[in-house]
């Protein structure tokens, strides 16, 4: 009887709230990358990315609503993708 | 035993073994997409000039326009989700339908984009590109139209799947209770979005 009970229905309104946040994001991430900031544009553009696909994985794809092993699902895969990153990045710039 | 599982589906249909699947296939794209990013960084960080310069032929306009555009379907096609729930099936095929016309927006903006850059003599392997351009713009154009145009083909597909889900919700196939077709057309957009949300910054924004 229970089985449908963890079915929980997302208001609209949390997705409409959502989706301003992200064009929000959008629109401050072009501002911010249009102004000169040297090195610090790609992290800048970067920050925003992340924060945005943060919303979309959190809200939009539901995992905030799923059970916790599928998020820790996901955030491994993440990590996984961030080490990779970062190991090769040691390579190239401690080339010689 | 002492709980006796109460079989609700006969054919074995499992929601939640649904969305696992469609989970593990989407780890399996950001693999895909996952070493494009990677294999860009280091060439972007391999020349950094010539990045920057090439990333100054990109139309920022079209790319935004086209961010916008995808943020709103990946909203309307997760409300549809919402929709089916509250068993207001029309409202759920309306908006699998816009999201479908959004991304049909998206390509056809993606066609002029690209229409521009071929009309400018740029595409993998012209004349152009080969004989004025620096070995750092070519790489950076090679990935332009290699990651876009898988994006884009990701694109093509989500509105495939959405095309199943709309005959699905129309046929009854898709109720409350066997949702899953719907969602996972779902979650399959929106990691055309996410992949968007990280190209959009990498090829328009950073110059």
């Amino acid at each position: 009887m229970s089985e449908e009970k963890h079915q929980h229905i997302v208001p609209y309104r949390v997705y409409f709230i959502i989706l301003i946040a992200l064009l929000i994001l959008t629109f401050s991430s072009i501002g911010i990358t249009s102004i000169e900031l040297g090195e610090y544009t790609v992290a800048a553009a970067l920050i925003f990315a992340v924060i945005k696909s943060f919303l979309v994985l959190t809200f939009f794809m539901h995992l905030k609503y799923d059970k916790p092993y599928i998020r820790v699902m996901v955030g491994f895969v993440f990590a996984i993708f961030l080490v990779v990153i970062v190991i090769t990045f040691l390579d190239y710039l401690y080339r010689t | 035993m002492e709980h006796v599982h109460h079989v609700e589906h006969p054919d074995m249909y499992d929601e939640e073994s649904s969305k696992i699947g469609m989970w593990l296939f989407i780890f399996t794209e950001l693999l895909l997409f996952g070493g494009l990013f990677i294999v860009y960084s280091v060439y972007r960080f391999m020349n950094p000039d010539a990045f920057h310069l090439a990333g100054e032929e990109l139309n920022r306009f079209i790319g935004s326009l086209n961010t916008v555009i995808l943020l709103i379907s990946s909203m309307t096609i997760a409300m549809a989700t919402t929709a089916l729930r509250k068993g207001d099936r029309k409202l759920a095929i309306a908006l699998v339908a816009i999201s479908f016309v959004i991304g049909f927006v998206f390509l056809v903006n993606k066609y002029f984009e690209w229409g521009v850059k071929f009309s400018h003599g740029i595409w993998p392997g012209s004349e152009h590109m080969l004989n004025e351009m620096s070995q750092g713009e070519i790489l950076f154009f090679g990935l332009y139209f290699v990651m876009t145009g898988l994006h884009a083909l990701h694109i093509i597909i989500g509105m495939i799947i959405m095309i199943f889900a709309i005959k699905g919700l129309a046929n009854g196939k898709i109720t409350v209770n066997r949702p899953s077709l719907l969602d996972n057309a779902g979650l399959y957009w929106h990691l055309v979005d996410l992949i968007w949300i990280f190209l959009f910054p990498l090829f328009y924004l950073i110059h």
